[in-house]
Order: structure tokens, then sequence, then C-alpha cells
């Protein structure tokens, strides 16, 4: 399935400190991120990152804390003045746009989700949710009925008249979802929107996003820590390491190649079983009889319908048509934590 | 080794001379330019004097009822409401009405004078570091040098009366006001700040919008200050012509009358609390959105 690219960023690079435009030099011919900031007294941000992100589709950028990913969000919205780069979105590169072009693309095309929901805490929900549209000028009464719709959307109605303070963490980004959602922009910049939530509500929000995503279609950019929270969401993954994306893929390929140590390491505590899905692994070559399984099943639920038939090997289908088979061994191998690989060093710590 | 004991020192001769040379020039940019800059401020003088008259020929009844209102709209609070009209009652008993309308009225114009240069300097300080490395220095220097210090220049250009008063109230009175600005603008969360900006909020938006709002409880907490230093000022204004409750201090002080020092002083405390708990309390009320239905 090839789908068009929406937001193209390229070749970007961002170095905070002293003459970053003199270091880009140093980082191009290998420097590490380590050595500039020892050297130069200069902090490498982002090194040559590169992602296409495809339109309506969810993707989601992981790395640890410093890995520059809030940094590479900043950048999309040009919160933060790269250093030299592009961001291509629909045809217009936005770093080169004026100050009032800027405002605009703020205004009509992306929006953002705050980690710590950045609510103003001296206006109401609905006013918060207004903001937008409020700083577009829309007119009151438009902006309230039109902020009222995701008031509802989100599940906050009866809450239009609180302040932020009152609500809980959870509602309190619903807010911020809402808030983003009603000037109707194409793209949605998440930044860790969910990370401050506890484990439960942030299930469940995960769920709301995903509900929303079913019906709008909108190009979002998820950055996130958590890579159970990343593999769940999301479509495309680009992990991030010292400013460098260190892997691209859909969360399959991730589970199953990991690329260095970083990612190996990264995957080790995920329940493979339940991210993985049958046509990951199955041989389209081999038709089997056996239990027919829908190729799209995480390998969790295929375990239980083998072990179940008690049988080794099962048809793979799709849409009721027979398309492959699945053996057990393969799938027991597939939820074994991979063995590490020997030679590599982990100095990423 | 004679410079090891005596510090060095200018020769007597020389410094005379440099005094000398302070001295005259300041007469001659007094004596050139004196007059133009009172009739700069004379518009001002108008305005004080107008309300000084007024609040002093209005009927007092009149006087405690609008305080009384000004009272509620600040507070909120019967006591406060009460203990005001009490205060006013009991300063018109002892006979000190008139000097504390005087004094009322340029309290209220030295604070709104203060208002509205000290808020627009603050909004600046706080846009730009190189303006806030600038101004700190001058305010520290206008809290702390001695009051007299700065009375002999504004006496000098602008003689004796209530302009030259009013300048050496405000010099003292407005740095908390510039201070509070400044730090209420800067404190506002960044994040919230980046969320308007992401939005597309222009300068303006942002301003009006999110910075000033957000920043109003320490503004306040300026003006408070602001107030409380003007009155701190009353006595000191006296001395170059201020009428008020600080003249009969003042008299006393220089003829051992305790009585009147006290009453007169005990008035100057009576309108610093009444203007300190209105004042404190609008500018709680202007943080209620903060406050949170579980107890954050």
């Amino acid at each position: 399935m090839v789908s068009e690219t929406k937001v193209a960023i390229k070749n970007l690079y961002k170095i905070f400190g002293k003459d970053p435009a003199g270091m880009i030099n140093h980082v191009q011919n290998g420097i590490s991120k380590k050595e500039l900031l020892e050297k130069y007294g200069s902090v490498l941000a982002l090194n040559d990152v590169n992602i296409d992100i495809p339109a309506r589709g969810i993707q989601v950028i992981m790395g640890l804390s410093g890995s520059g990913k809030s940094t590479l969000i900043r950048h999309v919205n040009r919160l933060i003045e790269p250093t030299s780069g592009e961001i291509i979105v629909d045809g217009q590169n936005v770093l080169g746009m004026s100050k009032t072009e800027l405002r605009e693309f703020r205004r009509h095309t992306a929006s953002m989700v705050f980690q710590r929901f950045a609510l103003l805490p001296h206006h109401t929900i609905v006013d918060n949710v207004s903001y937008g549209l409020t700083v577009q000028k829309v007119p009151k009464q438009e902006a309230a009925e039109r902020s009222q719709q995701w008031i509802d959307r989100v599940g906050l109605t009866g809450y239009e008249k609180h302040f932020p303070s009152q609500l809980s963490g959870g509602m309190q980004q619903r807010v911020g979802l809402a808030r983003a959602l009603a000037t109707d922009a194409e793209i949605l910049l998440m930044d860790e929107a969910f990370s401050a939530l506890d484990p439960l509500i942030r299930t469940d929000m995960q769920d709301v996003l995903l509900g929303l995503q079913e019906e709008l279609h909108k190009t979002i950019l998820f950055i996130t820590h958590d890579l159970d929270e990343a593999l769940r969401i999301g479509e495309n993954i680009a992990i991030l390491r010292d400013g460098f994306v260190v892997q691209k893929g859909t969360p399959q390929e991730i589970v199953l190649n990991p690329a260095d140590k970083y990612v190996t390491d990264f995957i080790k505590d995920i329940n493979r079983g339940r991210v993985l899905r049958v046509s990951s692994i199955m041989d389209s070559k081999k038709l089997k009889n056996g239990p027919e399984i829908e190729r799209n099943m995480v390998l969790e639920d295929a375990l239980q319908i083998l072990s179940k038939a008690g049988v080794f090997e099962a048809t793979v289908t799709e849409g009721g048509k027979s398309i492959g088979s699945v053996e057990l061994g393969k799938m027991t191998t597939a939820i074994a934590r991979p063995r590490e690989k020997a030679g590599q060093s982990d100095t990423y710590r | 080794m004679s410079w090891y004991e005596n510090i060095p020192t200018m020769e007597r001769q020389e410094l005379r001379d440099l005094k000398k040379f302070i001295d005259i020039s300041f007469k001659d940019f007094s004596r050139t330019y004196g007059d133009g800059i009172e009739t700069f401020f004379d518009p001002l003088l108008y305005f004080l004097v107008w309300f000084e008259k007024l609040l002093i020929n209005a009927p007092w009844p009149l006087i405690i009822l609008v305080i009384a209102i000004l009272a509620w709209i600040g507070s909120r609070s019967w006591l406060v409401v009460a203990g005001t009209i009490c205060s006013f009652l009991v300063i018109g008993y002892f006979g000190m009405w008139k000097d504390t309308m005087s004094t009322l009225a340029i309290i209220s114009v030295s604070t709104l004078l203060c208002i509205s240069v000290g808020i627009p300097i603050g909004i600046l300080m706080s846009r730009s570091d190189r303006l806030q490395s600038m101004v700190t220095p001058v305010l520290d220097v206008m809290q702390t040098i001695p009051s007299f210090v700065y009375l002999i220049p504004v006496v000098m250009l602008l003689g004796i009366g209530k302009v030259p008063g009013l300048i050496a109230v405000c010099i003292y009175a407005i740095p908390p006001i510039v201070r509070l600005t400044n730090l209420g603008i800067r404190l506002v969360d960044k994040e919230v700040l980046e969320a308007a900006e992401s939005f597309g909020a222009s300068y303006n938006q942002k301003l009006f919008g999110v910075q000033i709002p957000l920043a109003l409880p320490n503004i306040f907490a300026g003006v408070n200050q602001t107030i409380m230093m003007a009155l701190a000022m009353v006595v000191i204004a006296s001395m170059i012509g201020v009428k008020g409750l600080g003249v009969p201090v003042l008299r006393a002080v220089s003829n051992q009358y305790l009585a009147l020092g006290l009453l007169n002083g005990l008035a100057i405390v009576a309108l610093a609390i009444i203007f300190d708990r209105i004042s404190q309390s609008f500018g709680k009320r202007l943080q209620k959105h903060l406050e949170s239905a579980h107890g954050v």
C-alpha cells in the first residue's frame, strides 16, 4: 500500500550552542554527540533526520528522554528553528515561510497537543477548546458552537464552564485534544500527549485517539518514550537515539528485526505475543490443513486456537481464502526474546 | 609607607571645585529648563488640585459611602467594609478629616501615575533581557537611595509644592510595580505560552490574552506594594510642601507633641491597612481560577 507523503522531514539538523551553523561540518564529518559537547560546548539535538510521514496515518517517533524527539516535533510547526534542513508539508517548505505564512500554517494546518496539557488556566473549558478559533478571529458564537461539538466528542459535556484546574489529568488532556481538533487542522502534533497520565487513563486516551482517527483520518505525528504505546497506535515507528534515526518501520518489522542493541533493549520487555501478527511469520508457500487463523491475528490468540485444537499447524486466511500456513514452532520462536547480538556496545546509556 | 596608612584622597581644592562644578551645572540646568519642566507637569498639578478639592469639599457621608462601596468591590467582605467605615468616622471625630483627604488625594494620584508608567516599563522589561539588566540597577538605586538625597535636585528643579512632592513619592513607590510586572510576565508558564504560539497567536494575542492575564496576581501584588510605599512617603513629602497627614506629624516631631504625632501617625496606619486589605483580597480573587475542586 503506497500512500502519499504529507510531511517530509529532510536532512534536518539542530545544534544548540554558539555558532550552530559552523558545527554542522563537524557533525557531517562524523563527530559524536559527546565529542561535540566536550570540544565545542554545543549540543547535538538532531542529526540528519529524514522521515516521510504518510498522509492520514499515525507516525510514531520514539526514543528515550534526551533523544531529541520533542525537539523534532517542534520543528514541524517551527516552535524551534532548525540549524539546517527542510520540512515539506503539502509541497511547501515550512522552514522557508514568512512570519505571516507561518502563523497561518499554525492556525489552519497543524495543531498541537502537549505533554503537560498547557491549557490556559484562566479560561473555562469551552474557551480553551475554542482558543485556536479565537486566535483566528472566528466570531464568538460560531467558535462556541464548533467547540461544543468537540467537547461532546471527547466526552466532556457538562464541564464547559469549569476551569482546567478543576479537572483530572485525563480530562484535561481531553480538553487539549479537543482544542487541537477544533481548528480542523489536517496535521496533529502530539508531544508525549499521554505520558503524564496514569496507565489506565493512558489506555483510555489511546482508545479515544484511535476512535477519532478512524473517523477523521488526520496525519498524526505522535511522540512517545513508551514502546507499548508506540506499538499500539503506530502504523509507522521511527526510533530516535541521540538525535539520529536508528530504525524506521512498521511495529512488526521493528519487533522482528531490531536494527541494533539500542532497539533490542527497547523491545526486550514487551509482550511479543500481543504485538506480532500471524502474517509476519507465516509461510506463504506452503498451504496446510488445520484450524483457520486470520492473518491479522496476534500470536497470543493464534496460540490459543492451536492449543485448543491440539495441533501444530494452522492455515492462515485472508477474507476466508487460504493464503499460507504457520507452525507452532515458528510461533514460539517469534515470541521468545531474541538473543542479544554479540559485539555491539551499549554506550547509549 | 604613607599610602599604606592613609587612603589616597583627592586634593581638597580639587574636590571643592568638583562639587562646585556639579552644583553650578545643575543650577544652570534648572534655571534653563526648570520652567519648561514645570509647565510639562502642569496638567498633573491641575488634576491633583482638582481631585484634592473634590475630596475635601464633598460631603463626608458621600465620601465614606464611596469608599465603603470601593471596599466592598475590592474585598467582598463585610468585615473590611465595617472596619473602613469605622476608621474614617474615628479619623473625622479626632479632627483629621481634611488632612486625611489631602493624603488620600496624593496617594491616589501617585498610585495612578505609578501604575500608568510602571506597568508599561515592566512589560518592556519582560521582553528584553538587556533592558532588564539596565533597568534593574536603576530600580535598586531608586529604592535604596535616602529620599532626602533626591529631594534636593527635585526641589532645585521644581521648587516646593505638590508636584515635586508627587515626583518624590513616585520615585520611591514605582519600583515594586515595575519589578512585579516584569516578574509576573516572566513567570508565565512557558508551556502555556508555547501552546498559544502553536495555535498561531500573534504578538498582541499572546501579550493581552495570555501573559498579562496570567501575570495579574503578581501585577496586583505590585500595585499593593506601590500603595504601601507611597503612604510611607507621606511624612517626607510634607517636608517639601505637600499637605496632608504628614504636616502635623512633622510639627509634632519638632515640638515634641506626642499626642498629635500619635494620632496622625495612626491615621496613616489606618489608611495603609484599609488599602492593603482591599487590594490584597482583590488580587486574591484574580486567582480564583486556580482554586481546584479537588484541592491540588
